[in-house]
């Protein structure tokens, strides 16, 4: 079992560096559009999503109801209901509910994908420890972008642009190189998810909903063709 | 209206993570939904990835060299980090390239 806050924190350093550049752009972009800097980071502080605050400013600014609120971001974040299900399994039986209620706040795409990718059980102190800095970036980032006059170099932005989705390839390569199973379902998940951003009629579904369908239907396909065994798992 | 706005917006998005962390704690047994599971997250991740990666930078041809020199280092099975590190690189090299161009 992974449960060493030393560990987490060290696995968190590279998340952290990456939220710092998007959060940095999402203090920007509502700062730039009206929104307070306070407003924007406490935004930041009590959502840790990317997706979802871009995508809840764009409410705000609109002045839409408080329920098209809740709607949007039910739909943009429903994914996670399937990552938190997935970390559940994930967790060591000595995280008790209380653990749970904390770490349910920290469980972005980045840090659901790096306590996967470990072997074996995490605990509660290295997901502690996982989720710390990754909020300090995503929080600094927001506030520094809101307060900062002067932009970073475009030629900085547009290469940090491609970090994260560096370390999910990362964490998806590897086990589709060893497993024939999981590369068929990351290949049936790519199919899907260009057949969603190509296609007429498909495209027009919203990037939330577009994520779960295809997480549905790769993993749901997996898990028919190729049921895993008790103990066979990595 | 802006502090009710923020309280919906992190009360949904909590509840969505909270809920199944708390309510289904018991090992699933059943073989097919422990498939799909262990699954997930690697359906979950490229669907997040691709396409979306091609329009993270200036241009489609920097993010394709990013993508390109991620998965080349991924497959040499670098860490996280400097697998993001080389992705970074290459687009920031390309677009060099592409300037002079």
């Amino acid at each position: 079992m992974h449960n060493n806050i030393k560990e987490g924190l060290k696995d968190g350093i590279p998340i952290a560096l990456g939220y710092f550049s998007v959060s940095f752009t999402f203090g920007m972009l509502a700062v730039n559009s009206g929104m307070a800097p306070l407003h924007a980071v406490l935004i930041s502080l009590f959502n840790l999503t990317s997706a979802g605050q871009f995508a809840g400013l764009n409410v705000i600014l609109s002045g839409a109801s408080l329920l098209e609120m809740a709607l949007t971001q039910l739909v943009i974040n429903m994914r996670y209901a399937l990552m938190s299900l997935s970390l559940s399994q994930k967790f060591d039986s000595c995280v008790k509910t209380r653990h749970r209620l904390l770490i349910a706040y920290g469980n972005t795409d980045e840090i659901f994908a790096v306590a996967s990718s470990k072997r074996g059980s995490v605990g509660q102190y290295y997901m502690y420890g996982l989720i710390l800095l990754p909020v300090l970036g995503w929080v600094g980032g927001t506030l520094t972008g809101a307060i900062a006059s002067t932009v970073m170099p475009a030629f900085v932005r547009s290469a940090l642009g491609v970090a994260l989705y560096g370390m999910f390839i990362a964490i998806v390569v590897p086990p589709a190189k060893k497993e024939s199973t999981v590369r068929t379902v990351v290949f049936i998940a790519l199919a899907l998810s260009s057949m969603f951003y190509y296609l007429p009629v498909l495209k027009q579904v919203s990037g939330g909903f577009m994520i779960i369908i295809c997480t549905l239907l790769a993993a749901g396909i997996g898990a028919v063709l190729f049921p895993i065994k008790e103990g066979e798992e990595a | 209206m802006i502090y009710a706005y923020i309280f919906v917006m992190a009360g949904v998005t909590y509840l969505i993570r909270m809920l199944p962390l708390t309510l289904i704690q018991k090992k699933i047994s059943n073989v097919y939904i422990r498939s799909f599971l262990y699954y997930v997250p690697y359906a979950c991740l490229t669907a997040m990835t691709f396409p979306a990666i091609l329009y993270a930078t200036a241009s489609p041809i920097s993010a394709f060299a990013g993508l390109a020199a991620a998965i080349f280092f991924a497959m040499k099975e670098k860490s996280l980090v400097m697998v993001a590190c080389f992705s970074c690189i290459g687009v920031f090299i390309t677009e060099r390239i592409l300037e002079l161009i």
